[in-house]
């Protein structure tokens, strides 16, 4: 790699006095221009009788938080409040990365469809998402497709137990029985031994030669001994059913309408580009490489396991990785549609005690970060996974 | 020669079998392939009968395209008037309306410059000077200059604001984005180091958060007997924020052209600036047009999160005319009038984006 830096520069090395100077001058503007900013900053501050640090995350917040995944009241800290949109704004954008992705390979595969009308109906999708704000996919779904469902009194019963209604939607929640513990100890113990089942299949297939289906016999093991696991300890989880009662549902877990469209337009936005990752990734696969597989007998479904998708990924990931990075960044317009995220929660921080400048470094800090897990996780799987070269 | 010379005359080939050409073959190929194909196809026949009837019912048919609120509450269609009634507000927002002139003249003027940058009409430096004057031209005319009466930046709202803020961010953030690039790649290691900061500070960081400093943060910068108005906070953030995006695109283009083209330009003599100035750079813009555009793209899109910040942009107005009493209810006419309106610009950048990949470097190498 030093080669190729070098010669692509060649000449512009810097190693004399002259440009040291320069670089000094720089600096000293930049750390100039800092200091002035920094001075000015606490003269304002002082102005406006704002104060400055983080005392202020121990303090009461005093605000109320419409969705929590933790216990929260208003008689928490700012801090406190502070974390809950942490956690609202990682678990919308976990949910949403999950479900884009895959909605959005999905799409890439219509998108090179044999079928026409699917190909056609996929194109439209993609050109129709991308070409518009995510805001206004936002506010579209909020104030008009979810504000046309029913009253929670006529709610849409999609399936039993799942509702739709205009002030959100409405699924069992999963409930631990006595038992639950061994149960999932030994629901444990049955992935182990299928993901061992299936380790063992992969080398006995490469020192014999010979045939062993090991994915899905592990998938097998796992689901028969789970299932009789089940059984065994006597059914240990039942389901709390949500029921109209009153005004609106009780029970069961609520979707509020504001995380609902969220997640729905991060999903449907972002999948529309992981799904021009996919159908580049695929088109970038040389057509000689199908057809030279298929001519060796191997059949359509090895073809793209072992052939078309390894080389298609390589170009896949990368783009995905970005999309990824936009999606999390993107759960910010929360703040539009009043989910309490991060953002959302930091701004009506700052507009109690006007501590813009302490909220805005906290979020760009922990942007930043999840900017990094993903990046190092993303290029571990492209150094690992993919980029297995002879 | 003699007469009995034979001239070797094939057949006319026959038609193709009926199975192969045609209609029904092309519905076999494209719909109905084998049973799995004619599943897919069913079900999406089954969704499109579900829902095409239903939307054109609502758009055409049972729409009202004259009348007022109550012709729209009785027909239950689509209700056009509305968005006809709101159009001037949604156009350019709150600016006076016997000004409107002005805007509709820097609106057929971006036009006319973009159907000639679009038709290659105009091309080179007479292009770049073009797009360069264009929103000088269009912020004189708006705002008021050559002894017209002043607007104040607090009435431009609609799509005026959200073009504007999109144009002025693109022609500004290019070349600073340029700047940062060749900082970033050629830079020495002090200003490399600021360059890398930036750009990633930027990238790492949702636009809102920017905004958000832009419009909580930066009186906080400045000294405090210097006050700038909240429209041009937000308009220098949005350059910001684009340049940093430009800059990676542009330094991916400078990493395209070939060393030798340094190499021979100092060979002969040119100076450092003059290389990077006349040959790398305009050769790696010229790679990476097609991402440029797509970049412009985004930034247009992008513009709709000052609504956040307290500006009334076309997004922010069709928000707050589907709040309007006299009009309630007709909250979906005017969100898929704003999707229309987005999708022909967004989309017909992007058809140009695609042309200028047709065009470009990589195309004629192949």
């Amino acid at each position: 790699m030093s080669f190729t830096k070098r010669t692509a520069k060649p000449g512009f090395s810097v190693q004399n006095i002259g440009s040291a100077l320069s670089q000094a001058v720089v600096l000293t503007v930049v750390l100039g221009i800092v200091y002035v900013l920094f001075t000015n900053t606490q003269e304002n501050l002082a102005l406006r009788g704002i104060e400055s640090g983080f005392e202020f995350l121990d303090h009461e917040a005093g605000l109320p938080i419409g969705d929590s995944l933790i216990e929260y009241n208003p008689t928490r800290s700012y801090g406190y409040a502070f974390l809950v949109g942490i956690l609202n704004t990682l678990f919308v954008s976990f949910l949403a990365v999950v479900f884009a992705t895959i909605l959005g390979v999905f799409v890439g595969i219509a998108r090179v469809s044999h079928n026409w009308l699917l190909a056609k109906v996929a194109a439209i999708y993609v050109e129709t998402l991308r070409n518009l704000p995510l805001l206004l996919t936002l506010f579209f779904i909020y104030s008009v497709v979810l504000a046309a469902l029913p009253h929670p009194r006529a709610a849409i019963e999609l399936v039993e137990g799942v509702y739709l209604s205009k002030r959100g939607f409405y699924l069992p929640r999963p409930m631990a029985e006595a038992g639950f513990s061994i149960f999932l100890t030994a629901a444990l113990a049955a992935l182990a031994l299928g993901l061992g089942f299936w380790r063992w299949a992969v080398t006995y297939k490469m020192r014999t030669g010979r045939p062993m289906p090991g994915f899905w016999g592990g998938l097998g093991i796992f689901v028969i001994l789970t299932g009789l696991a089940y059984l065994a300890t006597g059914r240990p989880i039942s389901s709390e059913l949500p029921v109209y009662a009153g005004f609106n549902f009780k029970g069961g877990l609520a979707m509020k309408p504001e995380f609902a469209s969220l997640l729905i337009g991060l999903v449907l936005y972002t999948a529309a580009y992981i799904g021009e990752n996919v159908r580049s990734g695929i088109q970038s696969v040389q057509a000689g490489q199908i057809e030279a597989a298929n001519a060796l007998g191997v059949s359509n479904a090895v073809v793209t396991r072992k052939v078309l998708l390894p080389q298609a990924l390589r170009v896949t990931i990368p783009a995905t990785t970005n999309d990824y990075a936009s999606l999390v960044k993107n759960s910010s317009l929360a703040v539009a549609i009043g989910y309490p995220d991060m953002v959302s929660i930091g701004g009506t921080i700052i507009g109690q005690n006007g501590q813009a400048v302490e909220i805005i470094g906290m979020w760009m800090a922990v942007y930043l970060t999840i900017n990094l897990i993903i990046s190092l996780g993303m290029n571990y799987l492209n150094a690992r996974v993919l980029h297995v070269e002879r | 020669m003699d007469d009995n010379t034979i001239i070797f005359q094939p057949a006319p080939a026959r038609p193709a079998p009926s199975s192969r050409v045609g209609p029904r073959a092309w519905l076999r190929a494209n719909l109905f392939g084998g049973w799995k194909d004619t599943v897919v196809t069913l079900i999406l026949l089954a969704i499109l009968a579900l829902t095409l009837p239903g939307l054109v019912d609502w758009m055409f048919v049972r729409a009202t395209f004259f009348g007022d609120a109550d012709n729209c509450r009785q027909a239950g269609g689509a209700c056009w008037p509305f968005i006809v009634d709101k159009f001037n507000v949604l156009m350019m927002g709150v600016y006076p309306q016997e000004l409107g002139w002005r805007p509709a003249v820097c609106a057929i003027a971006l036009i006319v410059l973009a159907a000639l940058t679009y038709t290659n009409r105009v091309r080179g430096i007479v292009l770049i000077v073009a797009w360069a004057i264009l929103p000088v031209f269009a912020l004189f005319m708006i705002g008021g200059a050559f002894g017209m009466r002043e607007v104040d930046q607090s009435l431009w709202g609609g799509l005026m604001l959200s073009i504007m803020l999109a144009l002025v961010g693109v022609i500004v953030s290019i070349p600073l984005g340029v700047l940062l690039a060749l900082g970033r790649y050629y830079g020495p290691p002090v200003v490399k180091s600021l360059c890398v900061a930036f750009i990633e500070l930027l990238r790492g960081v949702p636009l809102i958060t920017i905004l958000f400093m832009a419009s909580v943060m930066m009186p906080l910068f400045l000294p405090p007997d210097l006050v700038i108005n909240n429209l041009l906070r937000i308009q220098i953030a949005m350059i910001l924020f684009s340049a940093a995006y430009m800059a990676e695109v542009v330094r991916g283009g400078l990493q395209a052209i070939p060393a030798g083209q340094t190499e021979a330009a100092l060979a002969l003599g040119v100076s450092r600036a003059r290389t990077i100035a006349f040959i790398v750079v305009p050769q790696a813009l010229r790679h990476v047009l097609p991402p440029l555009v797509g970049r412009c793209i985004a930034l247009f899109k992008d513009t709709s999160l000052v609504i956040i910040v307290g500006l009334l942009d076309f997004l922010g107005m069709i928000k707050n005319a589907s709040l309007d009493t006299t009009w309630l209810g007709f909250q979906a006419e005017a969100y898929v009038f704003a999707a229309f309106v987005y999708w022909l610009i967004c989309y017909s950048l992007s058809l140009y984006g695609r042309e200028l990949e047709r065009r470009g470097p990589s195309a004629q190498k192949r």
